[in-house]
C-alpha cells in the first residue's frame, strides 16, 4: 500500500507530461467519468456538502483500521477533484488521514479550486474527511 | 472564429475602443489570454477618471469631512456635497436631502426596511415583493416582518421570467404596507413595467420601494416622473467605487422615519437624558462615510452622463441581440428569461453541463461570466436548477468579445460532453 505522500506524488508525476491548461482539465474530466457515482439513495442530507454552486457528497466507510471514502458531486470538474482526492486519502488509516498534508493541488498548479471564492464544496470536503479521520482516531482509542 | 456583422458594428453609438481606452483593467491578461470581462451585473471595472479622482483626493485633499473648519476638511465637505447635488439633478430629486449615502443597495434596503418596520409595521401587516428579487430585497423584508408579526407576500414569476400585473393586482391588499420590487432583474435581465407597479401600489395606498441596481445605468430614471416613495442604487455597479451607494427618499417620508444607526453625522445634541437627530440627509449618515469612495462615484457619474444613457442603452441592446443570436446557435442552450423588454443580462444552461464546469473552462480562456444562482436562490428554484451560467454587458463590452465568448462556450461544450 501506498502512503498519501507516495500518492500525491504520483499524481503530479502524472501531471509533468501536460504543459496546456486544457489537457490537464481532460485529465480531470475523465477523472470525473470514471468515478463510480454515488447511487441516489445515499444522496442524502447527512451526506451533502454544501459548497454554494457545486454540491459535494462524501461517504466514509471504517473498515479493518482503514478509513474509505465514496465521493461524488453534481459539476463534472469538481467530480475529478473529489475523485483525485478519494484517491490519496482512501485506505489509509485514521491517524494518517487527520495528519496529512495536501500537497499535490498547489503543484499541478489547481490550488485555485480550494479558494473559498470557488465555493466548490471542495475545502469543505478535505476539512470533512480529516474529520472523519479524527473522529475514528478517538475511537480507536475507546476501544 | 464567426466574423462579426459589420452593420451591427457599424450602427454602435459611440466609439468603443475610446471607452476601452479609459479603463485600464481591460489591458491585463488572465491566464495568458487578453481578459473578456462579461461579469458587470456582479459589478464593472472602473474608468481612469474614478480611479484619479480618488488617488487625488487622498494623496491632495484628503481629511475627514463636516464640522471641520480647516481648509481640507472645507475641500472635502464641497466635494462630497457637490457628489450629493450631482446625483439629485441625475434622478430629478426635489431637494439634496433626499439623497442619503450609503454604503450600497443592501446597506439602503436595510435602512428602509429596519426604520420602516419600526414606524409602520403592525402584526398582521403585508410587505409584498416579487419572486425575481435579489436575496438583498427579500432577506432584510423577512427579517422585519419576524420581529414586527408582518407577512411577506410574493407575486410569482412567470416561464419567461416576467411578472403579471394582473397576480400583483391580486395580491394587493389593504394590508399591505410596502411593495418592494425590483426596476431590472440581476439574474434574468427582465425589465419590469415599474411605473405601473409604482401607481398600482400607490393606489392601494401602499408605498413602494425600488431596488434599482441594475436600472441606474441602464434606464433614465426620474423620482418625480416615477413618483416612487424609496428608490436605492449602488456605486460599484455604475462604474464608481464599492462600498457606495444612493437611497433616494421623499423627503416627507424620509422625515418621518426614525434614524437607523446612531453615532456620528446623524446627531445635533447628545446628552445623557436626551439625545436629539441630525437633519436630513444626514440623519441617516451615521460615522464616518466613505468619503474618497462618494467623491469618486461623481466622476463616475460624470463618466455616464458624458456618454449619455440613449447611448448606452442602445450600446447595451445591440450587444443584448448580438449575444442571443450567437449563442442561440450552440447546441442544447436553454436561455432564462426571455422578456421582451430586457437590459443586458444573459441567463443560459447547456445540455445538463453544470454552470459550475462552465465557468471554470472560460476562465482558463480569460472569459470572466458569473456562474451559479447570482443571489436569487428563489429563481433557481422555480426553474429547478442548481444555477445559471450568466454573461452580463458593459459599456466597454464589443461584439468581438461576444464572439470570443460563443467560441469559448462552444470549446468547453466540447471538453465536458
Amino acid at each position: 500500500m501506498k502512503t498519501i505522500d507516495e500518492i500525491q506524488n504520483e499524481i503530479i508525476g502524472d501531471f509533468e507530461m501536460y504543459s496546456d491548461w486544457a489537457d490537464k482539465y481532460e485529465y480531470i474530466i475523465d477523472m470525473g467519468k470514471e468515478l463510480k457515482p454515488i447511487s441516489g439513495a445515499l444522496k442524502i442530507e447527512d451526506n451533502i456538502i454544501k459548497g454554494c454552486q457545486s454540491r459535494v457528497w462524501l461517504i466514509a466507510d471504517y473498515e479493518n483500521g482503514k478509513l474509505n471514502f465514496q465521493a461524488d458531486s453534481d459539476a463534472i470538474i469538481t467530480k475529478g477533484l473529489v475523485g483525485m482526492l478519494t484517491k490519496v486519502l482512501s485506505g489509509h488509516s485514521p491517524k494518517e488521514i487527520a495528519e496529512s498534508n495536501l500537497f499535490f493541488m498547489e503543484k499541478i498548479g489547481l490550488q485555485e479550486h480550494l479558494s473559498p471564492t470557488r465555493a466548490n464544496g471542495l475545502l469543505a470536503m478535505i476539512k470533512q474527511m480529516k474529520t472523519y479521520g479524527l473522529a475514528y482516531m478517538t475511537k480507536e482509542k475507546m476501544i | 472564429m464567426n466574423s462579426v456583422n459589420n452593420d451591427i458594428i457599424q450602427s454602435i453609438p459611440f466609439d468603443v475602443d475610446k471607452i476601452r481606452a479609459q479603463f485600464p483593467i481591460l489591458n491585463i491578461q488572465v491566464n495568458n489570454k487578453p481578459l473578456v470581462y462579461l461579469d458587470n451585473g456582479a459589478s464593472t471595472q472602473k474608468p481612469n477618471s474614478v480611479i484619479e479622482t480618488t488617488n487625488f483626493y487622498y494623496s491632495n485633499q484628503y481629511s475627514n469631512i463636516h464640522r471641520g473648519v480647516h481648509k481640507l476638511s472645507q475641500i472635502g465637505t464641497d466635494l462630497y456635497e457637490k457628489t450629493r447635488l450631482n446625483f439629485q439633478h441625475f434622478i430629478n430629486a426635489t431637494t439634496p436631502s433626499e439623497i442619503i449615502f450609503t454604503k450600497g443597495t443592501t446597506h439602503g434596503i436595510n435602512t428602509i426596511a429596519y426604520t420602516y418596520g419600526r414606524k409602520y409595521l403592525q402584526k398582521g401587516d403585508e410587505i409584498l415583493i416579487s419572486g425575481m428579487e435579489h436575496h438583498s430585497n427579500i432577506v432584510p423584508w423577512q427579517i422585519v416582518c419576524e420581529i414586527y408579526g408582518a407577512i411577506l407576500k410574493v407575486v410569482p414569476i412567470e416561464q419567461n421570467g416576467t411578472i403579471s400585473l394582473e397576480k400583483f393586482k391580486t395580491l394587493l391588499s389593504p394590508k399591505t404596507k410596502l411593495v418592494a420590487m425590483t426596476y431590472i432583474s440581476n439574474s434574468l435581465g427582465t425589465i419590469n413595467p415599474i411605473k405601473e407597479i409604482i401607481d398600482l401600489s400607490h393606489q392601494n395606498g401602499s408605498h413602494i420601494l425600488v431596488d434599482a441596481a441594475q436600472a441606474i445605468h441602464h434606464l433614465p430614471i426620474d423620482v418625480q416622473e416615477l413618483d416612487c416613495d424609496f428608490l436605492v442604487f449602488s456605486g460599484h455597479k455604475m462604474y464608481g467605487p464599492t462600498g457606495t451607494g444612493i437611497l433616494y427618499g421623499k423627503e416627507a417620508l424620509l422625515d418621518a422615519l426614525p434614524p437607523f444607526e446612531g453615532g456620528g453625522d446623524m446627531i445635533k445634541e447628545v446628552r445623557f437624558d436626551k439625545t436629539t437627530f441630525n437633519d436630513l440627509p444626514f440623519k441617516f449618515e451615521a460615522g464616518t462615510p466613505n468619503i474618497a469612495g462618494i467623491i469618486g462615484l461623481n466622476a463616475a457619474l460624470d463618466f455616464i452622463k458624458e456618454i449619455g444613457l440613449p447611448q448606452i442603452m442602445a450600446h447595451d441592446k445591440q450587444l443584448l441581440d448580438y449575444c442571443h443570436q450567437q449563442l442561440g446557435e450552440i447546441d442544447g442552450i436553454r436561455f432564462f428569461g426571455t422578456s421582451q423588454e430586457k437590459a443586458g443580462v444573459v441567463s443560459f444552461l447547456i445540455n445538463e453541463i453544470h454552470p459550475y464546469d462552465i465557468g471554470v473552462i472560460l476562465d482558463n480562456l480569460g472569459i470572466a461570466i458569473r456562474t451559479g444562482h447570482h443571489c436569487t436562490q428563489p429563481v433557481m428554484d422555480f426553474y429547478n436548477i442548481p444555477g445559471t451560467c450568466r454573461a452580463s454587458f458593459g459599456i466597454y463590452n464589443t461584439m468581438e468579445e461576444i464572439d470570443v465568448l460563443t467560441n469559448g462556450l462552444k470549446r468547453a461544450v466540447k471538453m465536458l460532453s
